[in-house]
């Protein structure tokens, strides 16, 4: 039990909580300064959060929560091994791309295979995408946050045109709607979250099986970089390239399937937001790049890089934003949530601190009882 | 003849943001302090001196004002990058995590005041543009180099090239530049001989603050009436450059040339008889700088020349 109290998880959950109440407050304190009689009532908004909307609120806190577990895994994953994967912007929207495209053209496909075959796509396209700054670093020593940033650009623009080429609905400059075998299925999800409305009419939230692709995928990510060798590479990779190199690990390899599968993980992330009915989600045609991308790295830190942790993080961020949208109600600005998020992630910063301090209390205890237990030899 | 004076205005507006921001990356970087807060930085920068320059544009117009919003934009990025600084020096914290804390906290930082100190509530800070110079008092009227830069132009163009000149000299002719530069290579090495690290990078952040700040504010004045709590990534493209320059004052403005020219062929095209003759369609043109930037790349990284200590904080126990 003492054990696992000073294990480092531990630590580090305690350090991301801590980074959470001081942001939190963070949060108050500028509630405050802008209308003073509010700022408590004001948090209790942000702390319901979800729960706000009832069972279809929290079906919603799920449903954004989708992508932006999506891109934090991406950056995550890329971060285990060295690598910052400013790219997921790029990745998440050819992604996108690649799968609204399947979803509006390939309706021969059978009925079940249709929405797997486009999510397939998305992963290969996003792969594509991350295997270009994955072969400029471990070929020609290209920094992968320039060339990630470069990809970034090049995929929007690139989407823009190829919408408008072949799934455009030029009536509201958006992409056209999929087709209903494309949806991604409920997966029972619509059994379980919704507002029941008069006597039997169920008012359903948006949340589909995607989130249940994204948690699976997590799981995926986490044996694979825990339990197999490949993911021990890795992570080697990460600590120490040249060591790892001395060892016999191919870095090069390493490096470029790291990218790849981080941009196939951004690139899911676009196919499970927008392979959505026709109410739902459609590519924009502006020149604005994903927002989810960038979303995914205060996730992805958030999370500390754990595939299990991401998880958490990105539920916990869409929750504080869904509440966020509900603070309108008292005269407050929606955008207060994405500075408490930023106080939360600059607060994580001082995760070292919280850590050496539980250390050196624990190390303290541990020579006291040592000392003690002379004593009583004595 | 006019096209040609065109663009290279035009281009002028794209580079010297790029240029002042990727040199306080420059900087920060040399210092050994990642700075990937660039963006945010810019647009703390430009929130302050738009919101500045929209309260007094009823009192105060023309250069006065324009040097006034100059210095509060470079005063607020400073402040603003010193929680940078903090974090990663005194806390030795992952560099990345509180640069993406003050990317994600400055646009919603300008859109929650904005929203909240404007009678209107909307995000939207406006600004009216008394402070182009349509033409230089003597300089303008040269034949061809007048046109090219010093008509329709912005006392902000002359003060990045200044810039320029000075970091140059303050990096490779002081003894300021040089132990800044030895932190950002080896730290430890410096501390030996008595240079105080942590000073130093502080001082390295710092300067990218303000040059970030500024940045923020030449980037919106010359390119818009208002200002939407964004700069368009610029702060992510100064970085590019800061990295296609190799860390070096004069590539970093060949960077910075590059690829302001290759945007503002993007965006003015159309005006190029050339180029529409092509009928190529418009995003392949705001495609090209990327890829252009991107193939440059290629064939410039195989030997980089990164400051080693950059992005490693500095501990004096470590070996």
């Amino acid at each position: 039990m003492r054990k696992l109290l000073e294990s480092k998880g531990l630590s580090s959950v305690a350090a991301s909580l801590i980074a959470i109440v001081v942001g939190l407050l963070f949060g108050v304190a500028i509630l405050a300064v802008t209308d003073a009689s509010n700022a408590i009532p004001g948090l209790g908004i942000i702390l319901a959060g979800g729960f706000t909307g009832g069972m279809k609120g929290l079906g919603q806190v799920l449903y954004f929560a989708t992508p932006i577990i999506m891109t934090g895994l991406s950056v995550g994953f890329a971060n285990k091994t060295g690598l910052f994967n400013i790219g997921a912007a790029g990745q998440f929207i050819v992604g996108a791309f690649a799968a609204v495209y399947v979803g509006v053209h390939w309706t021969f496909l059978p009925a079940g295979l249709h929405w797997p075959v486009a999510i397939l796509m998305a992963a290969l396209a996003g792969g594509l995408w991350g295997l270009v700054p994955g072969l400029f670093k471990a070929l020609l020593n290209v920094n992968e946050v320039i060339s990630s940033i470069m990809m970034n650009y090049i995929g929007m623009y690139g989407v823009n045109y190829l919408v408008k080429q072949t799934v455009y609905n030029q009536l509201k400059n958006e992409s056209a709607n999929v087709a209903t075998t494309a949806v991604i299925p409920k997966m029972g999800l619509d059994n379980i979250f919704y507002n029941l409305r008069g006597e039997s009419y169920h008012d359903v939230s948006s949340v589909n099986g995607g989130i249940l692709i994204a948690i699976a995928l997590a799981i995926v990510l986490y044996i694979l970089l825990n339990k197999t060798t490949f993911g021990y590479e890795l992570k080697a990779c990460g600590y120490n390239r040249f060591a790892s190199q001395y060892a016999g690990i191919n870095e090069k390899r390493s490096i470029v399937l790291s990218m790849v599968i981080a941009g196939m993980l951004a690139g899911i992330g676009g196919a499970l937001l927008y392979l959505a009915p026709a109410s739902g989600k459609h590519i924009m045609v502006v020149d604005k790049l994903a927002t989810e991308g960038f979303n995914g790295i205060p996730v992805a830190l958030l999370g500390m890089n754990n595939p299990i942790g991401v998880i958490f993080a990105g539920i916990f961020i869409s929750y504080i934003t869904i509440g966020g949208n509900y603070l309108q109600t008292l005269q407050y600005m929606p955008e207060v949530i994405d500075i408490i998020i930023a106080a939360i992630i600059y607060f994580s910063a001082f995760s070292l601190l919280v850590r050496q301090f539980f250390a050196m209390r624990a190390q303290r205890r541990r020579v006291a009882s040592e000392t003690e237990g002379e004593k009583g030899e004595a | 003849m006019d096209i040609l004076y065109f663009l290279v205005q035009q281009t002028m507006f794209f580079s010297i943001p790029l240029l002042i921001v990727a040199l306080g990356g420059l900087f920060s970087e040399r210092s050994g302090v990642v700075n990937i807060a660039l963006d945010g930085i810019m647009i703390m920068g430009a929130f302050c001196g738009i919101f500045l320059i929209n309260q007094l544009q009823d009192r105060m117009s023309g250069q006065g004002l324009l040097a006034l919003a100059i210095l509060v934009s470079m005063l607020s990025g400073m402040i603003f990058s010193l929680l940078h600084a903090y974090a990663a020096i005194n806390l030795k914290s992952d560099q990345v995590i509180s640069g993406t804390a003050l990317n994600m906290f400055a646009p919603a930082f300008a859109i929650y005041a904005a929203r909240t100190l404007q009678p209107t509530g909307v995000q939207q800070v406006v600004f009216e543009n008394t402070f182009r110079i349509k033409s230089v008092p003597v300089l303008g009227d040269i034949p061809v180099l007048g046109n090219l830069l010093f008509q329709n132009c912005y006392i902000t163009t002359y003060l990045g090239l200044l810039i320029l000149i000075v970091a140059t000299v303050v990096l490779y002719k002081t003894r300021f530049g040089l132990r800044l530069r030895a932190c950002g290579e080896h730290p430890q090495a410096a501390d030996s001989v008595g240079i105080n690290v942590y000073r130093m990078r502080y001082a390295g952040v710092l300067i990218s603050g303000a040059l970030g700040g500024l940045g923020g504010l030449v980037f919106v004045i010359p390119t818009s009436t208002n200002f939407n709590a964004t700069v368009a990534g610029y702060g992510f493209l100064a970085l590019a450059v800061l990295i296609f320059g190799q860390w070096r004052p004069v590539r970093v403005l060949l960077a910075a040339f590059f690829f302001g020219l290759m945007k503002t062929l993007a965006s003015a095209y159309s005006g190029i008889p050339l180029l529409v003759q092509l009928n190529i369609p418009s995003d392949f043109y705001k495609m090209f700088p990327y890829v252009a930037t991107l193939v440059v790349l290629a064939f410039t990284s195989k030997n980089s020349q990164a400051p080693k200590a950059s992005g490693v904080p500095y501990d004096k126990g470590s070996r």
